[in-house]
């Protein structure tokens, strides 16, 4: 007999076998539970480096506690993934006044540094979180599906293609193409600027991967007839019949009436 | 110096005129240029070179030809390549088209080319005569009318004359009759219902509904709960029973897509948006508008009221409904008044509530017919 | 005649001998032979031989006509390709083809089949592209042809029948594009028609009756479809092609007109015959730009139907425009304000949407159509012309023409207002209101300029014949004058800026005529219009103001590129003298 099997019938045996149990079940529960779809639980550096940051480079727009000044909006309950969306594709910080912000040629800050100060948003009041992975890609999502929803939502403001348009005074919808499927997600979850809010009881979670598969399949296919003139429609083409084909053609007349070979 | 011309050509000084004697009135045309020379009318050399341009363009057409035969059979439809400066394209698409081209190309340059080396480029002139026929022609045809209706006794029998008339003017109507008889069912009142007044019957009218009907979102026909719609959200709606509702089988969804499915779309649908009620703007419109609403959450009909194009572009921070066909604006704080843009009526809005669960239902269709204005729309 | 120079002294023995015409080669005996066999049966040989024979002038310009003919044949011999695939029906069908983005998806069958030409038959998506491109040449060229009828006077007597014919081919050549391109129903298209049946609702009184009537019922329906299909493939084509034959046949018998030039006159036509020069010109040019059309649709994409998506009447996709030749219509609807619109007694009456959509075609197209009738009663002119206007030449008319085209175009690039506003970051709202202080603004300025332009550029003609042209060659006179060397113009060039009419306002006659009976008060008005026409008009230079230029001032003149060393002093300067 070994000496832990001797002291089984030990009073403390029982405490241990309860921790003990406790723990295991703790352990596999924690290992094993469905996880919330979203981002894990900042910690307090993260916030407090977040808060950090936002005072130097937003606060002058947005306030010291985000809540607002003439020139920038309240941004509490705005959320994680506004942060993350207005940040990560570099349209804040606001490069220049002006009645819209534009997609940033390039982004100013770190991965990490985006993701401080939006936990340092996301702690000020609740809001849309960063969207989990699973329904950010294109995997698993059905394009047909997704075009019929992107037609009806999305095609009225950005175009068939995804080309962008015109909306009132001088602000537009940008153009799609180029954009990662975690930003789609978060400006449809957020309604940056003019775009309204698309919640994911409005368009679910699954849909929206459907929009992205569309988009990106759209991609793929490319322009097969040709130079696409930036999917304008038929104004473009316009252009092209007049100033290349007459002036072509016209060129052709021309040299065809000319004396002297 | 000639003075008769008007006071506003260049003037030559008052100074020498020399001017009389053998000076004609006016210039006289020159006759044709002289002949400008071709290379291939200055040596042998230079026709032979352009013997051999011709024949290097047809070359180039038969080149052609035989680039889109090997493409044809060579490649398929799916067939993808990536083009510098035109991106991917399908490969049929472009090597189909340039050998095309220059088989066409090479054939049309090459005779032109022809037509203006080798060929006689000296210019020909050829007479006009007056247009008009001679006098004799004419009276001619005078005659021969004149005998024509007098042989025919056309002239002498006027109850003939009558007759004729009326038979030719009349034979058309019975075509016109049929056609524009024949044409379409007649609007009656149809324009100014929609399937939010009742179930269509097929024939443009509507069964009133027992129940007042849910809203359900565009595509994918599922009902909206009433805390589902946050501030700045926008949902496309349509009536319950216009989609196939999602629990439908393939075969079901497409037995549901029956006739008029379109066109009760093309009326029923409508814009679901949450505004603060404290947005709304303290006039007439905008008061109705927030009694209207279920704590905010307005629904309008999408069909513009210019010429029904849906007025999708809602700008969640302004509060205006932009319609991307010639650009209405309208103003959702203010009842939808037109703010902008070549629209007269403000889109008309659909008072909601919600049902005993909280989904949104239409509490009352709408009030005016949706849409373009018409003669009798009142 | 021959163009090998003789090469030996000995063939110039012979060259006195009587020449023997070569015997037929076999490719010419069998030609005889066929045409023998079609002589014995039908007599053609007289009219055949005038034909071939018959003169054509030379002039870029002129081709403008035929690059709207040979792209309407090209689109019949794509159009016909295409209806062997495509299906007019609107009835519902799932897309089962190889495009991934809309498979599954629920369409009607005329998209689908559309689809299906583009992606899933070879040589599809071409076919179909140089359907849509060449029916975009074949308006544009019709454009630029009739702006170059307007504009060197092509429409004067004995051709007005010819100018109302080719005013109803551009306008019946507008519908026939719209009922094309509305075919696939795309979204895009789709929305157009949706437009189409609120321009037929604006109608007043039996607007709802029109609309109802012309799609069998409330939109979309499902007859408009196969009907445009009809109007499309059957209708408008046996109208247009025996419009165009009738407008041909009269260019034929009254033979083209030519710019004014050396050797030309009203009574003749200079240029080449069709057999050999025009038929391989002509035929030539047939396949230029039948050649470029396939290589313009191998390039570049047009109407991607695939990326619009199925018509739905509730989705719709940013910058919707129609294809480019109904963009002045759209323009207008964009620009035409909402308060055109009233309401009383129960009725509504819009003249936002009527105005722009129901009026402005048929007032234009009517307008043109009438214009050779109002010109020639401005200037009483009842003569023949075949010697086309310079267009500097008829300030007015060119400015009229300008302005109407200006006014076109204010209309055309409003509907483009949002592709304006997106591409040059400008608000839509301030675009529109530029062009509707244009619309109205914009003419007139360009009116203005316009007859100034001409009326400088009448001058410059006349400064140039009087006093030569710059040689750029400065020359010094023994007593230290400078003075820029002319080169006088040849008779050839002269003539081109001397030799048309000068037209003078018509007189306002006594007020009775011969018999005491008083004008009409159409005479004010006429001797109004006339001189409104004709005043500030720049005569042409005749033989003795030329004399008088070249004698002017003192002594020899100093033109004579020759003789410029030798050049004495003279009062000659480079920009004329006064």
């Amino acid at each position: 007999m070994n000496a832990l099997a001797a002291r089984r019938r030990h009073p403390a045996a029982i405490l241990i076998l309860l921790l003990l149990g406790l723990i295991v079940t703790g352990g596999v529960y924690a290992a094993l539970a469905p996880k919330p779809a979203t981002a894990a639980e900042a910690s307090a550096d993260q916030i407090e480096r977040g808060r950090q940051l936002f005072l130097t480079n937003c606060a002058t727009c947005h306030g010291k506690n985000a809540l607002g000044t003439p020139v920038g909006p309240n941004l509490a309950g705005v959320g994680a993934a506004a942060v993350d969306f207005q940040m990560g594709t570099g349209r804040m910080p606001m490069a220049e006044p002006g009645v819209q912000a534009p997609r940033g040629k390039k982004v100013t800050f770190s991965d990490e540094e985006i993701a401080d100060i939006a936990a340092w948003v996301a702690s000020l009041a609740p809001g849309p979180a960063i969207p989990d992975a699973e329904y950010t890609t294109a995997e698993g999502g059905d394009p047909g599906k997704g075009g019929e929803i992107f037609r009806v939502n999305c095609s009225m403001c950005h175009n068939s293609a995804g080309a962008g348009g015109a909306l009132t005074s001088g602000k537009y919808a940008p153009p799609l193409t180029g954009v990662e499927g975690k930003h789609i997600v978060e400006a449809m979850l957020t309604g940056p600027q003019s775009m309204p809010v698309f919640n994911d009881s409005n368009i679910s979670p699954e849909s929206k991967r459907d929009v992205i598969a569309y988009l990106k399949s759209m991609d793929a296919e490319g322009n097969p007839g040709g130079m696409a003139l930036g999917s304008l429609g038929p104004v473009p083409e316009g252009l092209v019949a007049w100033v290349f084909g007459l002036g072509i053609l016209i060129g052709a007349a021309y040299w065809l009436g000319q004396k002297g070979a | 110096m000639s003075t008769e011309h008007s006071t506003d050509t260049v003037r030559l000084d008052e100074g020498h005129h020399i001017g009389e004697g053998g000076i004609p009135a006016q210039f006289v045309n020159p006759g044709l240029p002289p002949h400008v020379h071709r290379m291939s009318d200055e040596s042998a050399a230079g026709a032979k070179r352009a013997e051999r341009q011709i024949a290097g363009l047809f070359t180039l057409s038969i080149l052609g030809t035989l680039l889109f035969l090997v493409s044809y059979f060579a490649f398929d439809t799916a067939h993808r390549t990536w083009v510098p400066g035109l991106g991917t394209v399908s490969t049929t698409n472009l090597l189909l088209g340039v050998g095309l081209g220059l088989a066409l190309l090479g054939i049309g340059l090459g005779a032109v080319h022809w037509a203006k080396t080798l060929m006689p480029d000296e210019e020909v002139v050829e007479e006009r005569h007056v247009m008009r026929s001679s006098d004799t022609d004419r009276a001619k045809f005078a005659e021969i009318m004149r005998e024509g209706g007098e042989s025919s006794q056309l002239f002498r029998r006027p109850l003939i004359k009558a007759t004729l008339g009326g038979a030719l003017g009349l034979f058309s109507l019975p075509l016109l009759v049929q056609l524009v008889g024949s044409l379409g069912p007649l609007p009656k009142n149809h324009l100014s219902l929609t399937m939010w007044n009742g179930h269509p019957d097929g024939h443009g009218d509507y069964t009133p509904y027992q129940e007042r009907p849910r809203l359900v979102t565009d595509p994918e026909s599922l009902p909206i709960k009433a805390s589902d719609v946050t501030i700045g959200s926008v949902y496309h709606v349509l009536p319950e029973g216009l989609l196939p509702s999602p629990e439908a089988t393939e075969e079901e969804a497409r037995e549901g897509l029956h006739h008029g499915f379109l066109e009760e779309k093309g009326k029923a649908a409508v814009l679901l948006m949450r505004l603060d009620p404290s947005d709304f703007k303290d006039t007439e419109g905008g008061k109705k508008a927030l009694s209207w609403s279920y704590q905010g959450i307005v629904a309008y009909s999408k069909i513009c009221t210019h010429v029904g194009c849906p007025v999708g572009l809602y700008e969640r921070t302004t509060h205006h409904l932009l319609c991307p066909c010639h650009q209405s604006t309208f103003d959702v704080t203010d009842d939808c008044r037109v703010i902008f843009g070549p629209a007269k009526r403000p889109l008309p809005q659909l008072k909601i509530d919600v049902d005993k669960d909280g989904y949104l239902i239409a509490a009352e269709p709408f009030h005016e017919a949706v849409g373009p204005s018409f003669w009798e729309r009142g | 005649m021959t163009t090998t120079p003789n090469e030996r002294p000995a063939q110039g023995l012979r060259a006195g001998d009587a020449k023997t015409a070569p015997p037929p080669s076999a490719g010419a005996k069998k030609l005889g032979g066929v045409a023998g066999w079609v002589d014995d049966r039908l007599g053609p040989a007289k009219g055949v031989n005038y034909l071939m024979k018959k003169v054509f002038p030379d002039h870029w310009s002129f081709m403008l006509g035929e690059i709207a003919m040979y792209s309407m044949i090209i689109c019949l011999l794509t159009g016909v390709f295409l209806t062997f695939w495509f299906v007019p029906s609107a009835g519902h069908t799932v897309y089962d083809g190889s495009y991934v983005p809309l498979q599954g998806v629920q369409m009607s069958e005329a998209y689908a089949s559309s689809l299906n030409i583009s992606f899933d038959i070879k040589g599809g998506l071409l076919i179909r592209q140089m359907h849509h491109w060449a029916a975009l040449m074949f308006i544009v060229a019709v454009s630029a042809h009739m702006l170059r009828v307007f504009f060197t006077g092509a429409f004067r007597k004995p051709r007005e029948l010819n100018w109302i014919i080719g005013c109803i081919l551009s306008m019946l050549a507008l519908v026939e594009g719209f009922a094309g391109y509305s075919l696939p129903d795309d979204l895009l298209s789709g929305t157009g028609l949706r437009a189409a049946e609120g321009f037929m609702q604006s109608a007043p009184v039996i607007g709802s009756y029109l609309a109802y009537a012309v799609f069998d019922g409330p939109f979309p329906g499902e007859a408009i479809i196969p009907r445009l299909y009809g109007v499309h493939v059957l209708l408008l084509p046996a109208i247009l092609i025996g419009l165009f034959t009738a407008h041909i046949v009269m260019v034929a018998v009254q033979k083209h007109t030519q710019y004014p030039g050396p050797g030309r006159t009203n009574s003749n036509v200079v240029g080449f015959p069709v057999m050999p020069v025009y038929a391989a010109k002509a035929g030539g040019f047939f396949f230029i730009v039948f050649g470029f059309l396939a290589l313009l649709s191998a390039i570049v994409q047009i109407n991607a139907i695939w990326v619009y998506g199925p018509y739905d009447p509730s989705p719709v996709t940013a910058g919707s425009q129609p294809d480019w030749y109904m963009g002045f219509a759209d323009g207008a609807l964009r620009l035409l304000p909402g308060w055109l619109e009233f309401s009383a007694f129960g009725f509504t009456l819009s003249l936002n949407v009527a105005i722009g959509a129901l009026l402005l075609i048929p007032v234009m197209y009517g307008a043109m159509a009438a214009y050779p009738f109002i010109e020639a009663w401005v200037t009483g002119d009842k003569r023949e012309h075949h010697l086309l206007d310079r267009p500097r030449n008829q300030p007015t008319r060119t400015a009229l023409g300008v302005a109407a085209l200006t006014f076109y175009g204010v209309l055309m690039f409003a509907a483009a207002n949002d592709i304006i506003a997106i591409k040059l970051n400008m608000s839509i709202n301030d675009i529109t209101y530029f062009f509707r202080a244009g619309t109205f603004i914009l003419p007139v300025l360009a009116f203005w300029a316009t007859r100034r332009i001409c009326l400088s550029l009448q001058r410059a003609d006349r400064n140039l014949v009087l006093h030569g042209r710059e040689t750029g060659r400065i020359v010094r006179t023994a007593d230290g004058r400078f003075f820029e060397a002319h080169e006088p113009l040849n008779e050839y060039e002269r003539w081109k800026l001397v030799g048309y009419e000068e037209q003078r306002p018509l007189e306002l006659t006594s007020g009775v005529d011969a018999h005491g009976v008083a004008a009409p008060g159409a005479g004010k008005l006429r001797a109004r219009l006339s001189k409104f026409y004709f005043q500030d008009v720049v005569t042409p230079v005749t033989p003795e103001e030329l004399a008088a230029a070249h004698h002017d001032g003192h002594e020899h003149e100093a033109i004579e590129a020759a003789e410029a060393a030798e050049i004495e002093s003279g009062e000659r300067s480079g920009a004329g003298h006064h």
